[in-house]
């Protein structure tokens, strides 16, 4: 452990985290309610409008269920939204009700069915392009037509050709993911070091050996840098996809608490975003780090 | 006929600035006997490299062509290996497998205890012993080409092809691989060809020195015979009478030549292109006498 000299950056970080939430719990804060100065007639006509409630001991209090949707909850309500969806996370309560543990599945599977398949397509592509300058130049340029177009904009098409959302979401992310890997894995083929394709070629190694011993593993820190994009764009594809198609994922989790004016459950659903990120992320992080080398 | 020979060998690359095409060498015969060591030497952009390249079959002529063992060599094999001036060897494998992935295409049917020893054999050869797993990052650049020795000369090739083997290593390393090749030279008596911008070094290995012209249309002009009887050595080479006479011939060569080919661009020189190189032999009666005659 570092010396009591040498600041921490996890302390700095609890402080922030500290400061934030502490910030967002007062600036969300509403007062209580306070019926001094209201006649009776007031109080029950704010009643049977359903702004406030009548408490057991006879005093009125705001009616919990308008507040959810007066103001931004405060963290409180988001960790009490939080606890609720947990303690529910491996129950499904309907067909459209599933817990949030499923969702979180439902969305790294269908993440990792389109990007793997994009990454598998866009890596053999691309070292055939890598190889082949002459075919490289000639496809280039509707690369780079596509290569820009948001991936959201083929869903009505994809929805339309393959009829039914549930391959739609993976093509979305697929298409996604496709692009940066397919141009980055051409071009580390393309510029991979004329040595080593030298050295196959005098020890005559046979195409596969030459694929695997010395083109894929020599592009390998280009192509996965190119991976690292696809990934990024292909995560950033996959809420929209499922807010849009109503596929179970944790993208759909957020537009359904929209949709039943949950703000706590918003902002819950916005976190698990995040960390489905962060495990989906770490994951391709550890795979990185098998196939770099150092040159 | 010769063991390797290029025959008639012209090479044109196309003219960088402009149409055409830009004539780098011409018309250039190599004889080589089995067993020799023979070094190009030519200023940076003689085509030397690309000669070098033509022989290991990576690089196509434009006319002309290489014969090995009476046969025609095209393309690039086994026989002849390359020991690259930027070692070429595989970063993302260690050591052990650069050498065994040239030891297991040379011999595909050992087995794996064979081919063990054999890449083991090779690494003790060059000193490497313990450094097997380390990959070429964490070795300095004359262990790297430690490696490439071990690796090229593992598969036992007819001819070994030195590309500036040494340019890379700092000067005293580079004294110690030297000798390192030797002896290994020695044991295995390989038909060598090596191309260098080193003159000590050249005198030290070869049997023969080729001299080579600038380009454009670069030619070999001279081939002077090192009569520096073998075994030799760093220390002692240098008190042998002829070393030095060999020595200041050579340099004379590439400072003369230095100045005049160049402004001849592209355009056909004299008939002096298709002249047969001059033999300079120090043991033989006054080459000075010949070479006035130029």
């Amino acid at each position: 452990m570092p010396s009591g000299t040498k600041s921490n950056p996890w302390l700095i970080s609890g402080f922030l985290l500290a400061v934030f939430l502490l910030s967002w719990h007062f600036f969300t804060m509403r007062p209580t309610f306070d019926p001094r100065g209201m006649t009776e007639e007031q109080l029950q006509l704010m009643e049977f409008n359903g702004d406030i409630v009548k408490t057991p001991d006879g005093g009125y209090t705001w009616n919990p269920e308008k507040e959810k949707v007066k103001g931004v909850p405060g963290p409180l309500a988001v960790l009490d939204k939080a606890r609720a969806e947990l303690a529910e996370a491996f129950v499904k309560k309907g067909t459209n009700d599933h817990g949030i543990a499923y969702l979180v599945m439902y969305t790294v599977s269908r993440f990792a069915a389109g990007f793997l398949a994009a990454s598998v397509v866009a890596i053999m592509v691309g070292i055939l392009l890598g190889l082949n300058k002459v075919l490289f130049r000639a496809v280039n340029p509707y690369i780079q037509i596509l290569k820009p177009i948001s991936p959201l904009a083929w869903m009505p098409l994809l929805l339309y050709t393959v009829k039914d959302p549930k391959w739609t979401a993976i093509l979305v992310v697929f298409m996604a993911a496709l692009w940066p890997t397919l141009a980055t894995t051409a071009f580390g083929v393309n510029s991979l070091r004329k040595d080593y394709l030298h050295v196959a070629a005098i020890l005559q190694l046979s195409w596969i050996k030459r694929l695997f011993k010395v083109i894929l593993p020599g592009a390998a820190p280009t192509i996965v840098n190119g991976l690292r994009i696809s990934f990024g764009s292909a995560l950033v594809a996959v809420v929209p996809a499922e807010m849009l198609l109503g596929e179970l994922g944790v993208g759909y989790l957020s537009w359904i608490e929209w949709n039943n004016l949950d703000i706590a459950g918003v902002i819950f659903a916005i976190l698990v975003v995040g960390f489905v990120g962060v495990i989906l992320d770490s994951g391709f992080n550890k795979l990185a780090g098998l196939v770099t080398y150092q040159e | 006929m010769a063991f390797l020979q290029v025959d008639h060998a012209t090479k044109y690359f196309p003219n960088p600035s402009g149409g055409g095409q830009v004539c780098i060498f011409k018309d250039v015969t190599i004889k080589i006997e089995k067993g020799e060591f023979v070094t190009v030497i030519g200023h940076s952009g003689c085509g030397k490299s690309t000669l070098l390249n033509i022989i290991a079959g990576l690089e196509t002529m434009s006319e002309g062509g290489v014969i090995l063992n009476g046969r025609e060599a095209s393309g690039p094999g086994l026989d002849r290996m390359v020991v690259f001036q930027s070692f070429a060897l595989m970063p993302w494998m260690t050591v052990f497998d650069n050498i065994a992935l040239a030891v297991r295409s040379a011999y595909p049917d050992w087995s794996r205890e064979q081919v063990v020893a054999h890449v083991h054999k090779y690494i003790a050869l060059v000193g490497l012993t313990g450094a097997e797993n380390k990959r070429p990052t964490a070795l300095s650049g004359g262990m790297k080409q430690r490696v490439g020795l071990a690796r090229a000369f593992s598969i036992e090739p007819e001819v070994l092809l030195l590309d500036e083997p040494f340019a890379q290593i700092d000067a005293l390393t580079r004294g110690v691989i030297q000798e390192e090749l030797i002896q290994m030279w020695n044991s295995s008596r390989n038909t060598v060809f090596m191309v260098t911008h080193d003159v000590d070094e050249a005198i030290l290995l070869s049997d023969r020195i080729m001299l080579m012209t600038n380009g454009p249309e670069a030619r070999i002009a001279e081939i002077v015979e090192v009569t520096v009887p073998r075994p030799r050595s760093r220390a002692t080479i240098i008190e042998h009478p002829h070393y030095y006479r060999i020595r200041n011939h050579i340099i004379h060569f590439l400072v003369r030549h230095a100045k005049h080919e160049r402004g001849c661009d592209g355009t056909p020189t004299s008939n002096s292109v298709s002249e047969a190189p001059v033999e300079v032999n120090f043991e033989k009666e006054s080459p000075r006498a010949k070479l006035t005659a130029l």
